[in-house]
């Protein structure tokens, strides 16, 4: 039984509030043979001016420090792509880093960028993200992701990182849906939701209409994960203007919609999922420690925590971003959620971690329809949607840019400006997509608060990004 | 080709002889619909690494010799004092001392149960398993933790007995050379260099 202290679990505070004042996005998609990296960078800040009714030059005027989320440099064969980056976009002399921490990347480059504004160094700062990983064919692909486990312990095992998760998986699987062929078939509806989705959203790689059907006959990769369960290999960048208050509202002059508050917290657990020790539950504001008393008995073999089941990265990185925040029940205080669906299972496991359901409880967020723009059993509004973006599945994992993708996503909606973004034909041309002839508007009517997730691969870094409406907040702080 | 790159460690310095990497040439990547204008090149690669284990050495060594080490923290001060580890930890997370090496071969072969699994259909580049490949965490009694390997023979499942096998005859001194097999196995089964 390990333990933490309290000073290890002390709320996090920023020193100053901190605002996401516009952000910008390439297309995504599995390659991207007309464009360099730097031409994607380019396009994704050039949206981010274009939103708030400035030039990228007017734009970079204000920037002060920069933030570069990239993951992997043998992807891209080039050590050092942010002094690249940094430089095609004209950013010298300002000081500039590169944060890699896996599939939760992007949410870690934001996460430095407003700690840098919070602390008064820069007043603005640029978090930009991207990912190359088209310059190899797939399966060198999958042995440079599994590279990201341990090398001595784990890679060489089949060179496949999947598998390292999938282990995980299987145990979710058999403990807390207990392998019931009506679980696989809710693993299956995320999938259909998720690529389903995309088809509204111009920049997604993956717009599929598919069936549940469809997705339990699509290939076995891992039983009982199937190739529709599992996220995509992408290309793209996305990036976020991160500012204090004057600089917020002094850049937001000429813009339709209003600077956001962010908050980002990060949590952080064992590389190699071998290593996981015993600990108690650490509960959430929304949770009691007497409800997790039997688990054990209602889910026989859930009594080793997190075990395989669960991600404890991701449990204290909304734990801390909940106290930042204020939140007291993420359920009824969040409109809209993008979580890590890295594979359909472990979205449903981030549900739990992040206190959407309760531990075991998982599946019941898709099956009740919560977790949908609109409730498929009602008709009526989702309680809490999640992933319209198409999230990783459909929309696109361009590592080092989505984490950026899921926040500048959720702000469109509190902006409002969903439709506007992501129903305009002009953008649909250019990125020589084709808009459905049922294209729908995905706004989440009244959306005030959104949260997303960012997590890497078997859980060793999660951060959790909150945005709110600032006439909106919880607390004033 | 004319030899694989080889490296002795002699008076404290790395020594290498072989080839560690081959020449060859860039091609072109053209367009195919657009009048086979350039798009870019191909940039053809091959490395060796030169890897220590550095203190993780004698595990992947006892590995040849048909042993199973753990590692144990038995500092008095620390509070996760007995906590012990496989995989294999130098240093104990918690005090930050050195482990304890101790041989778990027998623990093994009498407690050891699959916690999960997994087969994978697929496998990236430059793997020496054969697909599908049957992934399983194991875990063992007073071992805190649960070890990812895989399994040779049979079809997995959660609470299943397996033992040990190691690859005693022409090791690749990997985490390779450690897999498993349902309790039970007969020697004759087992794949060409493994022992138990
Ligand atoms: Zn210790």
């Amino acid at each position: 039984m390990i333990t933490f202290s309290e000073r290890q679990l002390k709320i996090p505070r920023l020193m100053r509030p901190v605002y996401l004042v516009t952000g910008g996005q390439s297309k995504f998609d599995r390659a991207i043979p007309e464009k360099r990296t730097e031409e994607l960078c380019i396009d994704a800040f050039t949206m981010a001016a274009e939103l708030i009714n400035l030039s990228p030059a007017e734009l970079k005027r204000y920037i002060h420090s920069c933030y570069y989320g990239h993951f992997a440099d043998h992807f891209g064969d080039q050590l050092l792509g942010e002094a690249v980056i940094h430089d095609r976009l004209g950013l010298d002399p300002l000081g500039n880093v590169g944060i890699k921490t896996g599939g939760a990347t992007g949410g870690s480059t934001l996460w430095e960028a407003v700690k840098t504004v919070a602390s008064g160094y820069s007043d603005c700062a640029l978090a930009m993200g991207w990912e190359r990983m088209d310059e190899v064919p797939t399966d060198e692909g999958n042995f440079l992701i599994s590279c990201a486990a341990d090398k001595d312990w784990e890679s060489a095992l089949g060179q496949i990182y999947t598998g390292y998760y999938a282990v995980m998986a299987q145990r979710y699987w058999q403990i807390f849906g207990k392998a019931e062929e009506s679980f696989r078939r809710t693993l299956a509806e995320i999938s259909v939701k998720h690529h389903g989705y995309a088809r509204m959203n111009p920049f997604a790689q993956a717009p599929l209409k598919i069936s549940v059907q469809d997705v339990l006959n699509s290939p076995v990769v891992a039983y009982p994960l199937r190739a529709l369960d599992c996220c995509l290999m992408s290309v793209g960048a996305a990036c976020a203007i991160i500012c204090d208050e004057k600089t917020a509202l002094e850049l937001s002059k000429s813009s339709p919609h209003k600077p956001l508050r962010i908050w980002v917290a990060a949590g952080s657990h064992t590389l190699r999922p071998a290593d996981r020790r015993r600990m108690e539950i650490p509960l959430l504001p929304n949770e009691t420690k007497d409800q997790y008393r039997d688990l054990g008995r209602r889910f026989k073999g859930a009594d080793r925590y997190p075990g395989f089941t669960g991600f404890l990265a991701a449990r204290m990185a909304a734990l801390y971003a909940y106290g930042m925040a204020g939140i007291s029940d993420p359920k009824k205080e969040l409109n809209l959620l993008e979580l890590h669906d890295a594979f359909t299972i472990s979205d449903v496991q981030t549900y739990e971690d992040i206190g959407i359901r309760p531990y075991g409880e998982g599946r019941d967020y898709v099956e009740s329809g919560d977790c949908y723009h609109t409730n498929p059993h009602t008709g009526r509004p989702g309680k809490l949607p999640s992933n319209i973006s198409g999230g990783l599945i459909g929309c696109m994992h361009a590592v080092g840019a989505t984490g950026i993708m899921q926040v500048f996503e959720i702000a469109t909606q509190i902006w409002h400006r969903w439709a506007e973004i992501h129903g305009d034909d002009r953008r649909w041309k250019e990125f020589n997509r084709e808009k459905p002839s049922d294209w729908t508007d995905l706004q989440v009517k009244g959306a005030k608060r959104g949260m997303a997730i960012s997590h890497a691969g078997v859980g060793s870094h999660v951060t959790a990004t909150i945005l709110m409406d600032p006439d909106h907040l919880l607390i004033a702080n | 080709m004319a030899m694989f790159g080889q490296v002795f460690v002699k008076k404290g310095k790395y020594r290498i002889k072989g080839d560690f990497h081959h020449l060859a040439a860039h091609t072109p990547i053209r367009d195919a619909d657009n009048a086979f204008s350039l798009c870019g090149v191909t940039n053809p690669r091959e490395l060796t690494y030169i890897h220590s284990y550095g203190g993780e050495a004698v595990f992947f060594e006892s590995l040849s010799r048909g042993t199973l080490l753990a590692s144990r923290c038995e500092h008095h001060a620390c509070e996760c004092r007995g906590t012990t580890y496989l995989p294999f930890r130098i240093y104990c997370p918690d005090c930050l001392k050195r482990n304890r090496v101790i041989d778990v071969t027998d623990e093994a072969k009498r407690s050891a149960r699959i916690y999960t699994f997994m087969v994978c259909e697929r496998s990236g580049a430059f793997s020496l398993l054969e697909k599908p490949i049957k992934f399983i965490n194991i875990a063992f009694d007073g071992i805190d933790t649960v070890l990812m390997s895989y399994l040779s023979l049979g079809e997995p499942r959660i609470g299943m007995e397996v033992v040990p096998i190691f690859k005693r005859r022409d090791p690749s001194y990997t985490i390779l050379d450690l897999s498993w097999v349902p309790k039970g196995t007969p020697a004759e089964e087992l794949k060409p260099g493994f022992e138990f």
